[in-house]
Formats: structure tokens, sequence, C-alpha cells
């Protein structure tokens, strides 16, 4: 593909207030080749991510340590919807609200399927909402928006770099027609049948494994 | 038993597992699929995380079960966690045995929670035996790998 970077350069910041489903997603994102960071709570993600909330005078618009952004290099948070205190959806709309964290994608999880909930969170900016238990299969899921986040990067350092090769400027005119494509965040997008496709109920079990294909996409159910 | 017939037993048992709705086969295998050198005792380490974490929870839940006034959106909220908990290791009775928990919260139904709260515990402690039993099986069988 050209791309430089590898797999293991992309950190995942996961957040969950339950300890198994940290256990659980931190295996999941490990074993997905993804460097990975898990905390509790909203509060620690965004101490993690350098972003503090002391500015009592303007907390439209919380301070950003730039060096510890980016020291951390997150590539993509996950979390949580249902958490004590700070909320998945709270979380997200911190970090959009952010002017230097608001690229960063991030991707909600929740263990309920409520239409209006998962329409909120795409509408305020989550790339992604996935209905828990996660699986692996979903995580494939991940990948467009790290490399499109990647190559946002990539086009914004590139405009300061004034040595380009010529195989930079067609991979950057590439990543700029996919960026134009992808552009609008309602649009309908093509999802393959057969992704996330569970077993039948044959085996009596719970029914309520329908799972959502959601990306980038508000629908009412 | 020679090692064949360990690995059948380990076989059966997780048939029987899966038949008899104790765990999600899907889940179950897919935190299978997670363990690898580094990790091949992944199942094992989560569901005694598992049960470490609902003793915790339990002692909440009885904890605002007991106090008066009960707070119905408390216990609900615990009970919520718990069956999250559930839901990520697969054990389907367990979980099932949390809805009806929390279908007697939302209608405020103490006594009803109460008795819920009993049949979740009993199938808590159920699946744990045949866990306990099925890891032991593997181990048995030589399916485990020392660490």
């Amino acid at each position: 593909m050209g791309m430089a970077a590898t797999d293991s350069q992309f950190h995942v910041l996961a957040v969950d207030d339950s300890v198994i489903d940290r256990k659980l997603i931190e295996r999941l994102l490990k074993s997905s080749s993804y460097q990975v960071t898990t905390v509790d709570s909203g509060s620690k993600a965004l101490e993690f991510l350098g972003l503090y909330e002391d500015d009592q005078s303007s907390s439209d618009s919380p301070s950003v340590s730039p060096n510890n952004q980016q020291e951390v290099g997150v590539n993509l948070v996950i979390t949580d919807y249902c958490m004590p205190g700070m909320t998945g959806y709270d979380l997200l709309r911190k970090i959009k609200e952010s002017s230097s964290l608001r690229n960063i994608p991030v991707v909600i999880m929740s263990s309920e399927n409520v239409p209006s909930r998962i329409n909120r969170c795409l509408e305020e900016g989550a790339e992604e909402f996935f209905l828990k238990p996660v699986r692996l299969s979903d995580l494939s899921r991940l990948r467009p928006h790290l490399m499109k986040a990647k190559s946002n990067n990539q086009n914004q350092e590139k405009q300061e770099d004034e040595s380009e090769s010529s195989e930079t400027q067609s991979q950057e005119q590439e990543h700029h027609e996919l960026e134009q494509q992808q552009q609008p965040q309602l649009q309908l997008q093509p999802i393959p049948p057969n992704s996330n496709k569970r077993k039948a109920v044959e085996e009596g079990f719970s029914p309520d494994r329908t799972r959502p294909i959601y990306s980038g996409i508000a629908t009412l159910v | 038993m020679d090692r064949n017939q360990l690995q059948r037993q380990v076989a059966l048992k997780r048939s029987f597992l899966f038949e008899q709705c104790y765990l999600d086969p899907q889940q179950f295998v897919q935190l299978e699929e997670l363990q690898d050198d580094a990790n091949p005792n992944f199942v094992e380490e989560i569901v005694t995380l598992f049960y470490k974490d609902s003793a915790r929870l339990f002692q909440k839940i009885e904890q605002a079960l007991y106090s008066r006034p009960i707070d119905f959106a408390k216990l609900d909220d615990y009970m919520h966690q718990f069956k999250g908990s559930t839901s990520s290791i697969g054990a389907i009775k367990v979980k099932n045995e949390c809805s009806q928990f929390k279908e007697f919260c939302l209608a405020a139904n103490a006594d009803g929670c109460v008795r819920a709260l009993e049949r979740v515990k009993q199938e808590h402690q159920t699946l744990r035996i045949h866990l306990e039993n099925y890891f032991q099986l593997r181990r048995q069988a030589g399916l485990v790998q020392r660490v």
C-alpha cells in the first residue's frame, strides 16, 4: 500500500469502567496488533490525552498540553458508553470540541442497542458504534478510520514539508480524493452483508444478537 | 485415563456447556480465539477475573437491596454492570437471571429482587463449578501450557 507505518504503530486508548471489559478489549486490540492503553474513566482518558480542564474561566476551551499529545500519540479512542461520572458520550464531545484532539477517531461501545443513542453518538462525530461484547471482526472496522486519520496528519505535514518526492505527491492525491469521498459523515455506505455474521438462533440462545451495521450512518431502526 | 480419553472428556464438557445454554458458544469461542502462545490461559484468566469482580458487585447489590429505602435505580445500575460482565464471558443463564432481576427493579418490587438475586447467584455458582471442572479437565488433558 506504500504506507510506511505498520499496525504496531497504531496506539489505541480504551476506556471502560468494567475491569472484565478492559481485559477483553485489551486482548482484542493486542491480538489485532495495536498498541493499547486502558483507563477506567473518561476523566482519566482526557488526562492521558493531555486535556486538562483546570482553566475555569474558559471551560469551553480546555487547555491541552501539546507535548503530552505528541509523546502519547493516541491514534484512536474506543470508549464504553455507560460509565459513572463522564459517559462515553461526554468524552466524545470533549474530544471533538478540542481543537487539538478532534481529529482522533472515536468509537463508542455499548451493551445496549438503542438507536437514538447510536444516532446521537454518530452525529457528535463518533466513527463507529460497537455493540458489546465486541468481537475481533468488529475491530477490522477500525482500520479505515485509522488510515484516514493518518493520511490527514501526513497531508498536514506534507504541506509544511518542501521536499516532496513525486511518489508521495501521487499518494497525497490518492488520499485527498479518498478524503473527499468520505467527507459527508451521514452518507450511506454499502456494507458487505456478510460482515458481523452471527450464527443462527437455532442453538436456542438469546436472540438479541442483532448488530446494527453502522459506519458513519445515522439511521433509525 | 489416557490423553485421548481426557481430551474427549474436555470436548464433551464443552459441548455440554454450550448445549445446556450455560455458555454462548460464539462468545466463548471468541475468547478462546484470543489465546495464543503469549496468552495461553486468557479464558481462565478472564473467568477468574469475572468471579472476583462478581463478589464485589454482589456485595454492592446486597447492600443496596437491604438498605431502606431501596434505591432501585442504583440496584439496577449495579446489576447492569454485572450483566455486562456476564455477557462478555458468554454466561447466558446467569445473564438471563440478571435480566429478570432488572425487571423487578423497574417494577420497584423488592421481594422480586430478593428472589431474582438468589437465582442469579445460583446460576453464577453452578457455572463456576462447571467451569472449574472444565479448566481442570483441560489441564489434565495436557491442553494447558504451564507458564
